[in-house]
């Protein structure tokens, strides 16, 4: 059903027949209700889903993840984002399939390897009504450096920058510490802000609104922490005017809540559709679900540089004197011993696509040619006894239990497929928190995490690169795998700006990495979006929700 | 010379209370203080996943996350007594402004649910304790079990289930328009504000009204058996009178002292209730932030609880001894 190159899948939600008309056989309050609940419901559903709120040009969105601050330079979370980029944009864009298209930059060009020269956008104002002009851009991209109190910020996305400067209201000149290709995608990141109003601005300014002047596509009306964002259209805008006058961000964590807010019809649209709620929205004919496939890619980690990794042992408990994942042939048996078909379809309900790569179908710098291991026990079997472990060995895989979809299950359900090939596996699941600090004293071996990237050869610098904090390489590559073509590659394509010299190399990266297995790849997750059936949205790789993107049919 | 012993007493009490809470505040900052420092590590959640192994090591040691945790721990007790409990990691605000925002929506959610267990609990537990054999009676003791027994979480989703996604009565989530009282924003006194607040001060008020229900119900049948009621009906008191003067009265110090304990918990706990109504209090404040270890945020919650537990105490204290003058006179010795 969705295919490797397909990047972008829509499922017309058709019900089975109309169930949207009240029953005959009974009241609408009356004892009928106990008679025929399902009727019933279904037509009280149907009377709240044609809400008054198509006429006002209204669009109530249900986010799922927490929004810490409005600040849009403070924290690098995706929540954060997506509420700032209502409000804000950057000098660069992406499109729906993650590629780079003009933001406030019209155009760009490397003047040469360590040169950038970005064209703004003329005409573009504030919501205060100013000009937007090449010097909010410098100090927008300066400011990241200046904000000192925050965990999360954005300095990683202007590191290369030496020096960013107006040379004239709208020509910015980027100079680069290096050779520098992935610059573009890096400042995608960072929103523009209106230097005169934020140069004093701190966090709680842009809470209250005070600060929240941007050049986006909508303007700040009221701020409810933890509840929701009031937004207006801003009909100054340079873009194609958006479809809703008012927008509501709501944030509604659970998952249960979120749905139900939909099905009652206070939101049009909920973003991450829990999978257990999937089926039952698919036949409600009022409602539609959206989907495609995500930049999150579900890898597990494994030890390569410990002669004694934790928590490998033979059958009995010893340890086995050498690090079996050194091994290709161990790291082959483990990708052909896990039925991806199995965990996308069953564990995964449908939201997720089996993955041989590092970055997701149409993602810069994936190799379409690179199918993903077929299920094969007697494979693995014969792998493992031919590297010296005919009985197999134990490990205990780690990760955890509330970040990735379904990622408890995934951990039991591989734990259980590896066990049937010979690696009995135990699995020790739970909270981000908890095992991210697991993983920082390194008492973990095999270990699971997510990724969403731009390009493959950023997603290689920091998952498959050998670490090395001089440069900056492999701060997530848990397992240290280490390989010098790979990383050559990699820093080849990096130092590239030419892009399809770049897109070129950081493909061969990302198709050796794949062969040589420095890590499992599982899958890539699938993206979905519910809203009423009058509602269309292009889905995004990235997973964001855009108010401005809803369009109805 | 009794006004000197009534002044005396609450002083004496207070000051006693006083020093208890302070070593409670502290042990409590201690503990979760070294508990949230177990667990891991702000910077490792909060991360940039772009941020490269320098970046992570700088953000690690500007947040002072790299000191010894006794440390840690000493810069926060100094902050601490000049009334700094440091900024939010993720906010990068004060976390005791954070707490303070979403105050007034928990002690509004509280004192909702308070009120529907105190409004429906003592008649209910009245009834049932006056009529204990007839069905009313029964019915209503079968009621309170479910009151006990049933999952916070489940029934909150029930209760949005029927009443809002079948019978599309009240919203689902969130909280309603607010006005603003003393500065304080409110959001009982709009009627988008009453409609919002229904479902989750029910399902918040469940498990109290369950818990007044019973409380009411067996003084009450203790009280039927004391030798004054007797005597009152006796006398030919009409039983609405017997119930009001000599019942109620007598069995209204315990259930004032356990409904006052209960109201500290209900603020402290409303935790479930507000995540499953997306209520933007303090407990779902709470939650987000044990999800990203903000440790600041974590002490300062746990920190203004114990406080407000201590207030509560000495609060149902002071009342009790208004109610019986019996304590107030022991007290005094």
């Amino acid at each position: 059903m969705i295919t490797g190159t397909t990047p972008t899948l829509t499922l017309p939600l058709k019900g089975r027949e109309s169930r949207g008309t009240p029953s005959p056989s009974g009241g609408r309050w009356g004892w009928g209700w106990f008679k025929t609940p399902p009727l019933l419901c279904a037509a009280v559903v149907a009377c709240l889903l044609t809400p008054p709120s198509i006429l006002a040009a209204e669009l109530r969105i249900g986010l799922s993840g927490e929004v810490t601050s409005l600040d849009p330079q403070l924290l690098a979370s995706q929540p954060n984002l997506t509420v700032a980029r209502h409000a804000f944009e950057s000098l660069t864009d992406v499109d729906a399939q993650t590629r780079l298209i003009p933001g406030l930059a019209e155009s760009w060009r490397a003047i040469d390897a360590t040169t950038w020269e970005f064209k703004l956008r003329r005409g573009v104002k504030f919501h205060d009504g100013s000009d937007f002009s090449a010097e909010d851009a410098a100090f927008s991209l300066q400011r990241p450096l200046s904000i000192k109190g925050s965990p999360g910020g954005f300095a990683a996305f202007v590191r290369a920058i030496a020096s960013a400067t107006a040379v004239d209201t709208h020509t910015l000149r980027i100079k680069t510490k290096y050779p520098y290709g992935a610059l573009p995608e890096d400042i995608n990141s960072i929103l523009i802000v209106s230097r005169k109003i934020a140069l004093n601005a701190g966090p709680e300014d842009f809470d209250a609104g005070r600060a929240m002047v941007g050049t986006g596509p909508y303007k700040f009306v009221r701020y409810q922490r933890g509840d929701r964002l009031e937004l207006a259209r801003n009909d100054q805008w340079w873009g194609k005017a958006a479809a809703w006058d008012k927008v509501t961000l709501r944030v509604i964590p659970a998952d249960p809540s979120r749905t139900a807010a939909l099905l009652s019809g206070e939101l049009d649209v909920i973003e991450h559709v829990p999978s257990a709620d999937i089926k039952k929205l698919n036949i409600n004919n009022n409602l539609r679900i959206i989907q495609t496939t995500s930049w999150r890619t579900i890898l597990l980690h494994l030890d390569q540089y410990r002669a004694q990794p934790p928590g490998i042992t033979d059958a009995n408990g010893k340890p086995l004197g050498k690090n079996p994942f050194l091994d290709l042939r161990v790291r082959q048996a483990i990708s052909k011993a896990i039925n991806r078909a199995a965990i996308a379809e069953r564990v995964m309900e449908g939201l997720a696509v089996p993955a041989n790569n590092i970055v997701s179908p149409g993602v810069f710098g994936h190799n379409a040619a690179l199918k993903a291991d077929a299920y094969d026990v007697e494979g693995a079997k014969k792998l493992l006894a031919a590297a010296g472990y005919p009985n197999g060995f134990h490990v205990t895989l780690a990760g955890p239990n509330n970040r990735y979809i379904n990622d408890e299950q995934i951990l039991q359900t591989v734990a259980q497929l590896l066990t049937r090939a010979g690696i009995t596996t135990r699995v020790e699941a739970m909270p981000m928190s908890a095992f991210l600090g697991r993983v920082r004293k390194e008492e973990t071996a095999f270990a699971l995490l997510g990724w969403g990237s731009f390009a493959a050869d950023l997603a290689l610098r920091s998952l498959v690169a050998a670490p090395n904090p001089e440069k900056g390489y492999g701060a997530w590559n848990w397992g240290r795998y280490a390989n010098p073509k790979v990383d050559a590659l990699m820093e080849q394509a990096l130092g590239s700006v030419d892009r399809a010299r770049r897109e070129a190399l950081a493909r061969e990266a990302n198709t050796l990495a794949m062969n040589d297995l420095a890590f499992i790849p599982l899958h890539h997750q699938v993206v979905s979006w519910a809203m009423r059936a009058g509602l269309n949205y292009t889905p995004r790789t990235d997973e964001f929700t855009f108010a401005h993107h809803f369009t109805p049919r | 010379m009794f006004l000197s012993l009534f002044m005396q007493f609450p002083i004496n009490f207070a000051l006693r209370r006083l020093g208890q809470s302070v070593a409670t505040l502290f042990v409590m900052s201690l503990l979760v203080f070294t508990g949230v420092y177990a667990i891991g590590n702000p910077v490792d959640i909060l991360i940039n996943p772009q941020a490269d192994q320098a970046e992570i090591a700088q953000t690690i040691a500007r947040l002072g996350l790299d000191r010894p945790l006794w440390e840690q721990y000493w810069i926060f007790l100094k902050g601490a007594f000049s009334g700094d409990l440091g900024k939010s990691f993720a906010a990068s605000i004060p976390a005791i402004e954070l707490i303070f925002e979403r105050m007034p929506a928990t002690l509004e959610l509280s004192f909702a649910a308070m009120l529907i267990a105190v409004v429906l609990g003592i008649p209910l537990g009245l009834l049932a304790g006056l009529k204990p054999d007839s069905w009313i009676g029964r019915g209503i003791m079968a009621g309170s079990i479910l009151g006990f027994s049933l999952p916070t979480f489940w029934v909150g989703l029930m209760l949005i289930m029927v009443f809002s996604v079948q019978l599309g009565w009240l919203p689902t989530t969130g909280r309603g328009a607010t006005v603003d009282v003393f500065g304080i924003p409110v959001s009982f006194l709009t009627w988008d504000g009453i409609r919002h607040l229904i479902l989750p001060a029910t399902n918040l008020a469940l498990f109290k009204l369950a818990l007044l229900i019973r409380l009411t119900r067996a003084g009450t049948r203790e009280a039927m058996l004391q030798d004054y009621v007797r005597y009152a009906r006796a006398k030919g008191v009409p039983e609405s009178t017997v119930v009001r003067v000599h019942v109620l009265r007598n069995i209204l110090i315990p259930i004032i002292t356990v409904a006052g304990l209960e109201l500290g918990s209900l603020i402290a706990f409303a935790v479930v209730t507000e995540t499953v109504f997306a209520w933007p209090g303090m407990g779902k404040l709470l939650i987000d932030s044990i999800n990203v270890l903000d440790r600041p945020v974590i002490v300062a919650y746990l920190l203004v609880i114990v406080f407000l537990f201590i207030f509560i105490n000495l609060l149902v204290d002071l009342l009790y001894t208004a109610l019986d003058p019996r304590v107030r006179l022991k007290g005094a010795r």
